[in-house]
């Protein structure tokens, strides 16, 4: 009995704190599917609803603005198809007030707003951007990382401690130290505004290597005994042993080089300035200044930007929630 | 033969080894030296020595960005640790949907926080804001939030009718909101930290304590808070990293770390001197006085952890 209730009590905390932790998400969503005046109106809804009133004008129904009402009078604006004013009637015209009506739909979405961000901001060209520059970093972070970590893992080399240590004391130095010399120094290679300030320094990542030389260590030795009989290269070794046995950490670490590309914000803004060159997240920085009062185009483009990594992480929560873990866990 | 022996090694290195001296080495290095010079955008100017230091010792804005990131490290890191390992002990205790849970503690930590911190800034928006939805249910009075200099305390005891002095006014309701948005974005992932670190500690401890008639929460104090210590001084660490590199929430969701300066913080403050001031001589010289604080707190840590580990 105790334990039952100690669940329940349980599963009521997390429900709470699982509530408190999604909110945010279900109103971004619940609000990109508003129309402006809608959100204005500040009802406490996360189901959007819309409400108008109808004139029946004999048979003949009209969205109308109601201004007043005075008695049995009530005095209309009626509107055209587009929402506008129309100037077939009078502006402000006086009908009986029995002839109008309050509508009120729900739910009803605005999926418009989807293409009114889209077409009031290139975000497919954001778009493609971020996912150029994305895979590209991916490809350079796996062929580096794969190669060094080898080297550390499983080669001998003078030195081997030295550059150790060395990537060891780099990693901890975080990137806000040294975005402004970055900056300067891609100035004097002339690459201010191109793809490749945003791809080539990123694509040795020093985690990613420590993460599989890790991995690499952990291989039975037995393997590379073996292979060495059969007169098999190193890079042979690297190639038919080491990376046929370490997919699991590979997907891992391309899951987070993913989502670190995907996410970042701060250098691609300082080191781009061009439209065309913007990635998703600058992108989206630029139309928040723009678009400051227009909340719900806001949340479109929002909820436009999150859905790709929110989508992987869903098709793929239990193995990124592991890597994260065992990521965290070192030795 | 021998000699291949002996470059083969470096040829695996070489790759990685150039990109990160060129474009990690070399900028890191550069971050000290320019900090010494006159440097406007593209040219180096005359050494000036370490003036660009002390004209950062006299700068108010630098000492109240520093105050205010203080601030932030010192709220958030009590609640990144308390709530994720309360997260993490409920977690552990059920079988069924166990997974759905984890999932939804770990949205917020994928996701952009370019595109959260606009949901945020609208949750905090003065007019139809959920923030003030959210007082008005409990019948409370609705707040400025991102747009409040006051700070928390002043606000606070004015409540109650007390005033307090300006100096006990504490972070201000502006950053305090921003402070709430941060520690709901990192929570996921130390929550995934301590599960994994729940998982690891061995049964035995508990059925032992209950042999001995040790109630749950005295179990949770004396077993569970002492054998997780190892995480939580990574939790700590990588929270404390974190935090002091914020940026894009103040980027988005405030007007250049306003109101009135409250919300900058030390990151923002380097940005705007590097990039919207142009002075990127004293911009480097507070990002290295800012490494110098994360260095000192990283080797402080390492410190106390070999000291209180089990």
């Amino acid at each position: 009995m105790r334990k039952i209730f100690g669940q329940s009590l349980t599963y009521a905390l997390l429900i709470i704190f699982g509530f408190a932790m999604v909110v945010p998400f279900i109103w971004m969503l619940s609000t990109s599917l508003m129309t402006q005046s809608e959100f204005n109106k500040n009802e406490a809804i996360f189901i959007p609803k819309e409400e108008y009133h109808v004139w029946n004008d004999a048979g003949k129904e009209h969205k109308v603005i109601l201004v007043d009402t005075k008695g049995e009078q009530a005095i209309i604006h009626v509107l055209d198809e587009d929402g506008q004013i129309s100037p077939d009637y009078q502006e402000y015209m006086g009908v009986p007030a029995s002839e109008v009506e309050l509508v009120s739909k729900r739910p009803s979405f605005h999926f418009e707003n989807f293409v009114n961000a889209f077409k009031k901001v290139p975000f497919a060209t954001y778009f493609a951007n971020t996912l150029f520059v994305s895979i590209l970093t991916l490809m350079g972070v796996l062929v580096t990382s794969v190669m060094a970590a080898y080297a550390f893992a499983r080669l001998d080399f003078k030195g081997k401690d030295f550059i150790f240590y060395l990537f060891l004391s780099m990693m901890m130095v975080p990137q806000p130290i040294y975005v402004i010399s970055s900056y300067i120094f891609l100035d004097k290679f002339n690459w201010l505004d191109t793809y490749q300030a945003l791809i080539v320094p990123w694509i040795a990542n020093i985690f990613t290597i420590f993460l599989f030389r890790q991995h690499f260590k952990s291989l039975p030795q037995e393997l590379f005994d073996a292979a060495s009989i059969d007169g098999c290269s190193t890079f042979g070794m690297l190639t038919r042993i080491v990376i046929p046995l370490s997919k699991g950490v590979i997907a891992t670490a391309s899951v987070f080089s993913l989502i670190g590309s995907w996410n970042s914000f701060m250098w691609p803004l300082v080191m781009t300035d061009r439209p065309e060159l913007r990635v998703l997240q600058v992108g989206l920085s630029y139309f928040n200044q723009e678009a400051s009062t227009q909340t719900t185009l806001l949340m479109a483009a929002s909820t436009f930007s999150i859905l790709p990594i929110l989508l992987i992480f869903f098709l793929a929560q239990k193995q990124i929630l592991a890597s994260y873990a065992k990521a965290g866990l070192k030795d | 033969m021998k000699t291949k022996r002996k470059i083969e090694p470096y040829l695996y290195l070489l790759p990685a080894l150039v990109i990160l001296l060129l474009f990690r080495f070399i900028p890191i290095l550069m971050s000290f030296v320019i900090s010494f010079f006159d440097f406007g955008v593209t040219d180096i100017g005359k050494f000036l020595g370490f003036a660009h230091y002390s004209r950062l010792f006299g700068d108010q804005e630098f000492w109240q960005s520093m105050m205010n990131t203080l601030w932030l490290v010192l709220i958030a890191l009590p609640a990144s640790i308390i709530l994720p390992l309360i997260f993490a002990q409920l977690l552990n205790q059920i079988k069924w949907l166990k997974g759905f849970f984890r999932t939804i503690y770990f949205m917020p930590f994928v996701t952009s926080l370019v595109a959260v911190s606009i949901v945020w800034k609208i949750i905090y928006s003065e007019q139809a804001g959920l923030a003030n939805m959210f007082l008005q249910w409990l019948g409370l009075e609705p707040q400025l939030w991102l747009a409040e200099p006051r700070g928390i305390f002043t606000l606070f005891f004015q409540s109650l009718g007390v005033q307090i002095p300006g100096w006990m006014g504490g972070p201000s309701l502006a950053l305090f909101s921003i402070i709430i948005m941060t520690v709901w974005k990192g929570l996921g992932y130390n929550t995934i930290i301590y599960l994994a670190g729940l998982q690891n500690i061995s049964k035995a401890y508990y059925e032992a304590a209950d042999i001995d008639g040790a109630g749950k929460l005295r179990q949770f104090f004396n077993i569970t808070v002492p054998l997780i210590s190892p995480t939580t001084f990574y939790v700590l660490l990588m929270t404390t990293i974190v935090s002091f590199q914020t940026f894009a929430q103040i980027y988005m969701m405030t007007d250049k770390g306003g109101p009135l300066g409250t919300t900058k913080l030390i990151v923002y403050y380097i940005y705007e001197k590097g990039f919207d001031k142009l002075d990127m001589g004293y911009a480097s010289a507070a990002a290295i006085i800012l490494f110098i604080v994360i260095l000192g707190l990283t080797l402080l840590q390492r410190r106390l952890e070999s000291k209180v580990n089990y």
